[in-house]
């Protein structure tokens, strides 16, 4: 069971999160300009990383706050968080 | 009673106290201190059971958990299976038995407790060997917390089962002082009889701690059995030691043979003698030992049968000045006796060929083809493993994040390599822990070990004449051979992992620990390979098996999970309902009365409500309390109609939906003040839609101004439902005009009772006239019973949920997750009415517009009434239709669609389904047909609401 480090609470354990999908991917604009196609990218369409991944984190069994973080999907290592309103980190 | 290969003093037994046992119904002594096997060994007894395919005769191997052999059932003092007979401590009245690969559960429930600990500390030391204790007291001294955890009864490790002399006096006066020194340090946790079993990520490892189990029938209740420990370590010190490695050979698996160490093990820590004549079969120096140790209490030792060409001359040497035969170039090809070895079969071995062999008698056959580190952990961890060509092992071939490995099982077999090896890592994981390190760390002076010479690295002696490897056990627990290695070779399986579920090897009790490595040994030798690209099956936790009441510790029966009750829970039980779990809660599904079944209850439920007045306990309704200046602008956006037009006082009913437009939860909203509304959700969605307001709150609309409470438990809900509800609730609550013109329908009323504030609400889920009644847990009781009261002239019947359910379907008000199943739109559930179409956006809207939201062949919410007015269709039942002809489809028949939920009404007088059907709303008043039993029940498809379409009866 790994740590995971909320930017609020610090290093917790595994089970009190939940994850929440690919990161930076906002609600569009405005929907109703979309085609059906740029919609169902949004609703449906996520990457699908081998390596460095922004990911939406929940805190839920504890401060209860969402933060995102950079985590490598080949070794599940968390590599930073961040908060919601903190730029994507520049990886390497 | 005698035990005849007891020897006369030594060991680490309390040979003043003597316990008796049972084994095989046959009663024996020994002392505290023994296991089971040493006991059993202690009065000659190898056999142990009889194989589990082959029916061999088995005995015990090995003096610990690598064992293959001694595999016994405990009956007293409680049942447990599958126990080695070589782990197991002995108490007095243990009763046991051997059994042949399979045991029995026990048939009366586990009456001992279990728990869990959490525990953290900078460095756990797994293992207290030498190499352990090292890093421990190194650890300890510099004022770091420490765990140290060992499986044995007792620290020591290696130095249990030899002679060796530190600081110039027995080793295990050393080891007495370190553990003194450790309990002496309040930083620092030791545990004897704890099992690492398993590491996981950032440093968690699981151990085992068998707390009473060595106390048999004296141990306390108060006690728990054993005990998990969670421990998160900064970094850990791996310390298991090594496994002695058999060689393979004919008939290699008769009680009586064992690996050398194992009979060093029995002989100096418990002071037996695992038989008289003894014959050692090697590949390596560390036999020697055994062999001399053996020959200085009394064994006869035949002869040492080295299959190096030229032995160890050094060790050869000793053996001679005892009198020991050393015959070097030689192995033993096979072995003789039924149920003990009786003839070690012994032939010269040169280049790989065996020559003519000959019998040497014997009662016990000593085998060490080397040592296995124990790199269990490492390798859970995900440590890569190298093959080390002089040890014939496979060895950690990296350094881990906060994970070192250290003496034999990081390969270092000797005792002062292993000392200053576990000091080193100690001090590098301090120093990774920016921990300084002890001024004063000494370690013991241990006497400069001889250079051994060069082990061989041999896996099985190659078949003699006639020989085909199918008696050349290589998992004796599963008894697979070489033969069974080779028909896996052959048939073309190259992969190790392969081979192994091929052959079932390392796949029992012991999971390969002594039949691991051979196998990848033997099979690149098949495949003519270097053992380094065979490599290893997977190591995965538990490295010794864990009982599942540990596991499961204190979560287990009424603690498994949560159990939600309301606060009129009592009188529910004492009203006789029958409970069903609705998520964590325990809801009253129905109240019979004597002589009723659930279907006769249900009815007269029923009845009441639509004729007279029933009352639900509807407390475990999920209440959110929504406040702040945008809350009416975050209903908006996640309502799929308008919430921010609602009226203070009012009620409306909504619907959520994802992005993809599924409709993700319903329920009412109550308009408690400009700022503030009390949302409603299911009893099962509570959770999930304050985590859906919360995730859109912080992470898409920051700016909103705007908080989410959970109330649920804040508040208990009961609604008042019938056409007599109005008196009900206007005896009550005499301060409320509850005429429909004073409080209509959808809308609430603050009132007070005895000065206690109370809420109503004219919400309606059975389409009756009804009134919900909310008021503080606290007075639940008093108002529940002051509605019962007022309601005894009209026959108020208490009803639970199987007739709440009915009452709503006979509306056609769908359950979300039970109607619906994350494909099904509000429109597919004929409440394009609840969509605004005045909002510019909420969530869910665009997916509306997508093509295949339009398709009008989606499936739709409709009724379905059987025809024969008789059956109950099963709900979840599939939907078929008839050709024109009248025939159906050829299979693959195509299905319309499925029963979501079918009850018998009793204002209908017959049964009724709620279906999602392909097209369904098309296809109201088609006869579809529900296969049941082998046959096609022909039903008519309805609109969904059956029961007062028009909704006459809300208002009474
Ligand atoms: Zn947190």
């Amino acid at each position: 069971m790994q740590l995971i480090a909320c930017p609020w609470c610090g290093p917790r354990e595994e089970v009190e999160f939940s994850y929440g999908g690919q990161a930076h991917v906002p609600y569009p604009d405005s929907p109703a300009e979309l085609s059906d196609e740029e919609w169902a990218h949004y609703v449906f369409f996520r990457d699908n990383t081998k390596g460095r991944f922004a990911e939406r984190w929940n805190h839920n069994a504890g401060c209860r706050r969402w933060f995102n973080a950079i985590r490598d999907t080949t070794t599940y290592r968390f590599e930073s968080v961040y908060r919601l309103d903190d730029p994507k980190p520049v990886t390497p | 009673m005698s035990t005849p290969f007891r020897t006369p003093s030594g060991g680490r037994i309390d040979r003043a106290t003597t316990v008796e046992f049972t084994f095989e119904g046959q009663t024996l002594t020994g002392h505290p201190g023994d296991t089971l096997a040493s006991a059993l060994l202690a009065n000659g007894r190898h056999q142990v059971a009889t194989s589990i395919k082959l029916g061999r005769p088995r005995g015990i191997a090995a003096a610990w958990a690598e064992d293959p052999g001694g595999l016994v059932q405990i009956e007293e003092p409680f049942p447990e299976p599958m126990l080695l007979a070589s782990t197991v401590e002995l108490s007095d009245g243990l009763v046991a038995h051997g059994l042949p690969g399979q045991g029995r559960l026990a048939d009366v429930p586990d009456s001992a407790r279990y728990d869990a600990v959490h525990h953290h500390v900078d460095v756990l030391v797994v293992g207290a060997g030498p190499a352990g204790l090292a890093a421990a007291l190194t650890a300890a001294r510099a004022g770091a917390r420490v765990a140290l955890v060992d499986e044995q009864s007792e620290a020591g490790g290696s130095l249990l089962s030899g002679t060796e002399r530190l600081d110039d006096a027995p080793a295990l006066q050393w080891v007495a002082a370190a553990v003194a020194e450790l309990a002496a340090s309040p930083e620092v946790l030791h545990l004897q009889r704890t099992t690492a079993f398993g590491s996981y990520d950032d440093g968690f490892v699981l151990a085992l701690e068998r707390r009473t189990d060595h106390l048999g029938a004296a141990a306390p209740k108060h006690v728990s059995r054993q005990r998990v420990w969670r421990i998160r370590a900064r970094a850990i010190v791996v310390a298991t030691g090594a496994h002695e490695r058999p060689v393979v050979f004919a008939d290699n698996d008769r009680p009586g043979i064992m690996l050398a160490g194992a009979a060093r093990t029995f002989l100096h820590r418990y002071g037996v003698l695992p038989g008289r004549d003894a014959v050692v079969f090697t590949t390596n120096d560390s036999a020697y030992d055994a062999a001399l140790d053996l020959h200085r209490a009394g064994v006869q030792v035949q002869a040492v049968v080295d299959a190096r060409p030229e032995g160890s001359p050094r060790r050869r040497e000793d053996c001679e000045l005892a009198g020991i035969r050393v015959l070097s170039g030689a192995v033993v090809t096979g072995t003789q006796g039924v149920e003990r070895v009786t003839h070690a079969l012994v032939a010269p071995f040169a280049d790989g060929e065996v020559g003519a062999s000959t019998a040497i008698g014997c009662d016990l056959l000593l085998v060490s083809g080397g040592w296995n580190p124990a790199v269990h952990l490492y390798s859970q961890a995900r440590g890569r493993l190298r093959y080390d060509d002089a040890l014939g092992a496979f060895v950690p071939g990296e350094d881990l994040d906060g994970l070192s490995v250290t003496g034999s099982a990081a390969g270092v077999l000797d005792l002062p390599g292993c000392l200053a090896d576990g000091q080193r890592r100690a001090r590098a994981a301090l120093t990774a822990l920016a921990i300084p390190p002890a001024g004063e760390d000494r370690l013991p002076a241990a006497p400069e070990p001889a250079v051994p010479a060069a082990p061989l690295v041999l896996w099985r002696v190659p078949d003699t004449s006639g020989a085909d490897g199918s008696t050349s056990f290589v998992d004796l627990q599963r008894d697979a051979t070489v033969a069974d290695i080779a028909r896996a070779v052959g048939a073309g399986l190259r992969s190790i992992e392969h081979v192994k579920r091929y052959t079932t090897i390392g796949t029992a009790h012991d999971q390969g620990k002594t039949s691991g490595v051979l196998t990848s040994g033997i099979t690149a030798e098949l495949l003519g390979i270097p053992v380094q690209d065979t490599g290893t099956t997977t190591f995965r936790p538990p490295y010794t098996p864990v009982a599942f009441a540990a596991l499961a510790g204190r979560d287990r029966g009424r603690l498994f999970d949560p159990e939600r009750v309301t606060a009129l829970h009592e009188w529910h039980v004492a009203a006789g309902a029958v409970f069903e779990d609705v998520g964590q809660w325990k809801r009253p599904r129905h109240y019979p009365q004597p002589g009723e079944d659930m279907a006769a209850a249900v009815l007269r439920e029923c009845a009441a409500a639509r004729t007279g007045v029933g009352i639900l306990d509807g407390s475990t309704l999920g209440k959110i309390d929504v406040q702040g200046a945008d809350a009416a602008v975050l209903l908006d956006r996640l309502y799929t109609n308008l919430m921010s037009s609602l009226k203070v006082g009012s009620v409306r009913y909504g619907v959520m939906c994802g992005v993809d437009g599924m409709v993700i939860d319903d329920g009412t909203v109550l308009r408690l003040a400009e700022d503030r509304f009390l949302v409603l959700t299911t009893t099962g969605g509570a959770a999930k839609v304050l985590d859906w307001m919360e995730e859109w709150v912080q992470t898409e609309w920051p700016d909103l101004r705007v908080h989410c409470t959970s109330v649920t438990e804040q508040w208990v809900t009961f609604p008042v439902v019938g056409p007599r509800s109005r008196d009900v609730i206007g005896a009550v609550f005499p301060d409320v005009d509850v005429t429909n013109e004073a409080f209509p329908f959808m809308t609430w009323r603050d009132t007070t009772l005895d000065g206690v504030p109370v809420r109503l609400a004219r919400i309606s889920f059975s389409g009756e006239l009804a009134y919900e009644v909310y008021v503080n847990p606290w007075y639940a009781i008093a108002v529940w019973q002051r509605l019962l009261e007022a309601g005894r002239p009209y026959g108020i019947t208490p009803y639970g949920t199987e007739t709440m359910h009915v009452l709503r379907a006979e509306k056609g008000y769908p359950i979300i997750g039970q109607d619906t199943d994350g494909t099904v739109s509000p429109h597919d559930l004929g409440m394009a009415w609840a969509v605004s179409k005045k909002k510019p956006d909420f969530v869910g809207k665009r997916s509306f517009a997508r093509v295949e939201n339009q398709n009008p062949l989606r499936k739709q919410l409709v009724g379905l009434l059987p025809v024969d007015r008789e059956t109950v269709l099963p709900e979840g039942s599939q939907i078929v239709e008839f050709l024109a002809d009248g025939q159906l489809p050829p299979p693959p028949v195509p299905m319309l669609g499925h029963v979501t939920s079918s009850y018998r009404s009793a204002e209908l007088a017959r049964p009724f389904a709620l279906a999602l059907v392909r097209g369904g709303r098309e296809r109201i008043g088609e006869t579809v047909h529900v296969p049941l039993n082998g046959t096609l029940v022909p039903v008519e498809v309805t609109g969904s609401v059956l029961v007062d379409p028009e909704g006459a009866r809300r208002d009474g």
